[in-house]
């Protein structure tokens, strides 16, 4: 389909680009702009940042701690995200072989959390996960069963059941953010799964190889886009979210974001923060360099 | 039982395998028991969540009592309402820009555009918090003025997703149809108004029940964001859930799932199911 | 010969159901070793639903199919010793050509050496010797289909199915796949069975047809059967181009038969058709079996042709409508009773077609052995 050249019609083109424009500059790039240049800056007294051009920021953040810290992020995210596929892959399967009837319904099921408020979803994840909430309950009644289950073989029974604490550890934090991002991962892949010619797959089939090998070797490489899609749509969130490990995470299961915030809300150290930020960014940059990459290899249609 | 029942099945029906549907299952119990059990502790005659007591609605008067959190849920609905119907605006007509024309730096252009959207939430807080401080924007204006910083963010994060919903719609415009409104003498401003637009319907409609729900869900942009004294409803839950974990959490949280549910439903009605799952 | 070639498919009461839609309705159909069998049909009518529960992908909701003797019930598609070329023709497009045509015999286990040999022996009947390393997308549609057939062939399928193997490539293509087709099948031995809704492609390859219409088998026979005795009103309208006039049966006797059409007139038969006398019956006379004259010339050519009896199997009328195809020229007659005749003409010389205009008065004949008449 042809592009118009703007020269051509240039009252549409001012038309429909002045307010994006006016807008992505204004309210993204200058405020943007404005992280990116106190990142180099130092606080002098308590309100009064100094844009001195130094790097003492970046330098700060190639401390051990950040760095441990960076890392801690790209692990969690990366947890997260392989646990999101491996449960969400066979939603997807399901929902694209689900019968014309299901089908919406199944894909209906899958959105709505996702368009369901982030930290009521945390929080009610928090309750159900609490020393008193029914996760433990229900540990409690598998633990009573197995010391029941001892004692009739003639053993000694189990110690009481002490409530184990699932909140507030690292455990917590990935559960939460397995939790969270599930239907970005489902609703991709989904979408590249719906694209596959069914034939493909009844062509392999056909020519005898089982439904595994089948999924291994024709489903898979062909959904490969939409993995990938899935990947980052669910890596990226994760590697900046704040609300779980906040809320959900204990002492030692802070994430960048969290450090970040705090440079704002306690430590008041903007110029520091703004180095995490822009850090962060960059990080996030490289991810999808990473992807596109990738796909400079040659892509079958 | 039938569910259980090795039914014969034919070989592309996957969803019919028995381990596909305890999968599925699980997944929709793991999606959805939290969310359940928040609902029916909602109603719970007790102060610690956990026992059940009796059903009771003293929660739902008391949240509905408590004129902080009436006004952070009439502050979110505010913030929403406008920052969608800007971004419907924003959004579709950088959809059409990028879509339409061809210009110089378009490339740079199309990447800033869709930039928010991959920019972490807690860098565009950080960075709205930094510019409100350095453009010195007033925070003791009167209600709603005072929710225009907010606002101004939550348009900036939600409009490209309505570029990037419109976008794929206008993809499967057919440019013949716009050639043959203008041959039967139409004007410019006509093709948008009677072909182009029904045409995007569906994403616009999409769009809008996305912006509303990014901008009424958004916790962490407008945290950085607010002033001191304008508080929307994610902000006040959060205090709420850090401090003090009370049932009347459970209550405002059941009335915003129900809000979210009527909205999609809405949503539904207008479009189907298809349309919007197409549009993600 | 004393035994007769034996059934390799047999389909046995075979009727599937989509809810309350009934695809395919009681079939028994027996397709026999060495046949090239065409399934015919127009879209919907059951064709596809039948050969995709032969090769596994749709269960029967009733009956039985077997494959060689053994009941096919139960058995996965990449159990059965059958293989498909799609409609799509569904070439992996992340694999070479070869290792497309190699997928199969991968995973039977047939190793390095073996494997290659058989795959280049498949691609080589399949005319793409030397393509081994391409890529689908760098392949006409002409060339992903001899992909598709190769994959297949290379499994040394009891029966090969092939679902529309023609329809997506252009006039001139599919006319010379017609023939490859049929000496690829003769090369091989394999039975193939094929579905289309283009009677060209089935009459032109098959050693036998069944049209199927609303999921049941309407005839099965040769192609020349079917063109020249279509057993009913369905196979004579959807086989080749037909005009069709309701009549009774006035008389039937074994070496001949009457029926009397207020359409087309008196119509003589030089067999007999065996329906009850005065039974309403229909006449079908195909297009190219008339012979069209100026009036008055129609004496001396009856003359010729003088095999039934006065004002029998004869005609008049006035041209309403001509249409000039190259090799014939087709003509849409108003006849004196009112009703519409289709008549072809050969255009033998370069100037036959100008021998009639529109608003011509012409006279027609056609032989006692041209009409068929259909009981139902």
């Amino acid at each position: 389909m042809a592009e118009q050249d703007w020269g051509t019609n240039k009252r549409a083109f001012a038309a429909v680009s002045l307010p994006t424009l006016f807008w992505v500059v204004a309210f993204f790039l200058v405020p943007m702009a404005i992280v990116w240049l106190y990142s180099f800056g130092e606080n002098r007294g308590l309100t009064d940042i100094d844009i001195s051009g130094t790097l003492d920021n970046y330098k700060r953040a190639t401390e051990w701690l950040y760095v441990t810290i960076f890392a801690k992020s790209f692990a969690v995210a990366a947890l997260v995200t392989l646990i999101c596929l491996i449960v969400g892959f066979p939603v997807a399967m399901a929902i694209t072989f689900a019968s014309e009837k299901w089908r919406p319904w199944l894909l209906l099921g899958i959105m709505l959390p996702f368009w369901t408020n982030l930290l009521i979803r945390t929080y009610a994840l928090m309750m159900l996960l609490g020393t008193q909430g029914f996760a433990n309950k229900g540990l409690g009644l598998l633990w009573g069963g197995a010391s029941w289950v001892k004692t009739l073989v003639g053993l000694e029974p189990l110690p009481t059941w002490e409530p184990v604490e699932l909140l507030f550890n690292n455990f917590a934090v990935v559960f939460g953010l397995v939790y969270v991002h599930l239907p970005f991962m489902v609703l991709p892949l989904y979408a590249a799964l719906d694209r596959l010619d069914r034939s493909l797959i009844e062509a392999s089939l056909d020519l005898g190889a089982g439904h595994f090998r089948t999924i291994m070797r024709i489903v898979v490489p062909l959904a490969a886009p939409g993995i990938v899609a899935g990947v980052m749509i669910t890596l990226i969130p994760a590697l900046g979210a704040y609300l779980t490990p906040d809320l959900m995470g204990g002492t030692d299961s802070q994430m960048i974001a969290n450090v970040i915030e705090r440079q704002f809300k306690k430590a008041n150290d903007w110029p520091f923060g703004a180095a995490l930020s822009f850090l962060l960014i960059y990080a996030m940059f490289i991810l999808i360099a990473l992807q596109s990459l990738r796909r400079k290899v040659p892509e079958v249609r | 039982m039938a569910l259980f029942a090795r039914a014969a099945r034919a070989p592309l029906e996957y969803s019919r395998t028995l381990w596909m549907r305890l999968w599925v299952g699980a997944v929709m119990v793991f999606l959805y028991a939290p969310l359940a059990v928040l609902m029916i502790f909602s109603f719970n005659d007790s102060k610690r969540n956990v026992v059940w007591r009796g059903f009771t609605t003293k929660y739902y008067e008391k949240a509905l009592s408590n004129d902080q959190l009436v006004e952070a849920l009439v502050n979110s609905l505010a913030i929403a309402a406008l920052a969608t119907l800007a971004s419907l605006v924003i959004g579709t007509l950088a959809a059409i820009m990028l879509w339409r024309f061809r210009f110089p730096l378009k490339g740079i252009v199309d990447g800033t555009v869709s930039l928010p959207i991959i920019v972490p939430e807690i860098c565009l807080g950080v960075a709205f918090l930094m510019f409100f401080a350095a453009v010195d924007w007033p925070t003791d204006l009167i209600w709603p003025f005072n929710l225009g910083a907010i606002t101004i963010a939550h348009i900036t994060f939600c409009f490209p997703f309505v570029t990037m919903v419109v976008r794929s719609r206008l993809a499967s415009f057919n440019r013949e149809q716009e050639e043959a409104a203008k041959d039967l003498g139409a004007s410019e401003w006509q093709v948008f108004r009677d072909v182009l637009i029904p045409h995007i319907k569906p994403a616009l409609v999409a769009g809008a029940l996305l912006a509303f729900t990014l901008s009424l869900d958004d916790f962490v942009i407008t945290y950085f964001t607010s002033g001191p004294d304008t508080i929307t409803f994610p902000v006040k839950v959060y205090s709420m859930v850090r401090f003090s974990v009370t049932p009347e959490v459970n209550a405002a949280s059941t009335l915003l799932i129900i809000l979210t549910v009527v909205l999609t439903f809405i949503a539904l009605k207008l479009q189907g199911v298809k349309a919007i799952a197409d549009t993600h | 010969m004393t035994n007769a070639p034996k059934p390799i498919i047999q389909i046995r009461n075979v009727s599937k159901r989509f809810g309350k839609v009934t695809a395919v309705d009681d079939v028994n159909l027996d397709i026999l070793t060495g046949e090239f069998f065409v399934l015919l049909g127009p879209s919907g009518c059951g064709k596809t639903t039948l050969l995709r529960m032969i090769a596994g992908f749709e269960l029967p909701t009733e009956g039985q199919i077997l494959i060689d003797g053994q009941d096919m019930a139960g058995i996965a598609p990449n159990k059965r010793p059958v293989n498909m070329v799609f409609q799509s023709y569904a070439v992996f497009p992340h694999m070479s050509v070869a290792d497309n045509v190699g997928y199969g015999l991968k995973i039977a286990g047939v190793k390095g050496g073996e494997a290659k040999d058989r795959v280049a022996e498949a691609l080589e009947l399949v005319k793409l010797g030397g393509y081994e390393a391409r890529m689908p997308d760098q392949m006409s549609g002409g060339q992903r289909q001899r992909v598709a057939l190769a994959r297949s062939l290379v499994m040394r399928p009891k029966v090969l199915l092939l679902d529309e193997p023609l329809s997506a490539l252009d006039a001139k293509l599919r006319a010379q796949m017609q023939f490859e087709l049929s000496d690829l099948q003769d090369q091989v031995g394999i039975t193939f069975v094929t579905v289309t809704h283009d009677q060209d492609e089935a009459l032109s390859m098959a050693s036998r047809i069944a049209v199927i219409n609303k999921g049941d088998v309407a005839q099965l026979a040769t192609p020349s059967d079917l063109y020249e005795y279509p057993a009913n009103r369905f196979v004579a309208d959807f086989v080749g181009s037909v005009n069709i006039f309701e009549g009774k049966l006035t008389l039937d006797e074994p070496d001949r038969a009457a029926v009397d059409c207020p359409g087309l007139g008196k119509v003589y038969l030089n067999h007999g058709v065996t329906g009850p006398h005065g039974a309403d019956v229909w006449v079908a006379l195909r297009p190219e079996k008339i012979y069209l004259h100026v009036p008055g010339e129609g004496k001396a050519v009856r003359a010729a042709a003088l095999d039934a009896p006065e004002d029998h199997n004869f005609a008049r009328g006035c041209i309403k409508g001509m249409s000039y195809l190259g090799d014939i020229t087709l003509y849409e007659i108003l006849l004196d009773s009112g009703a519409m005749l289709r008549v072809s003409r050969p255009n033998l010389s370069r100037h036959d077609q100008e021998d009639f205009t529109w608003d011509d008065r012409v006279s027609m004949h056609w032989r006692a052995d041209s009409p068929v008449v259909l009981l139902g």
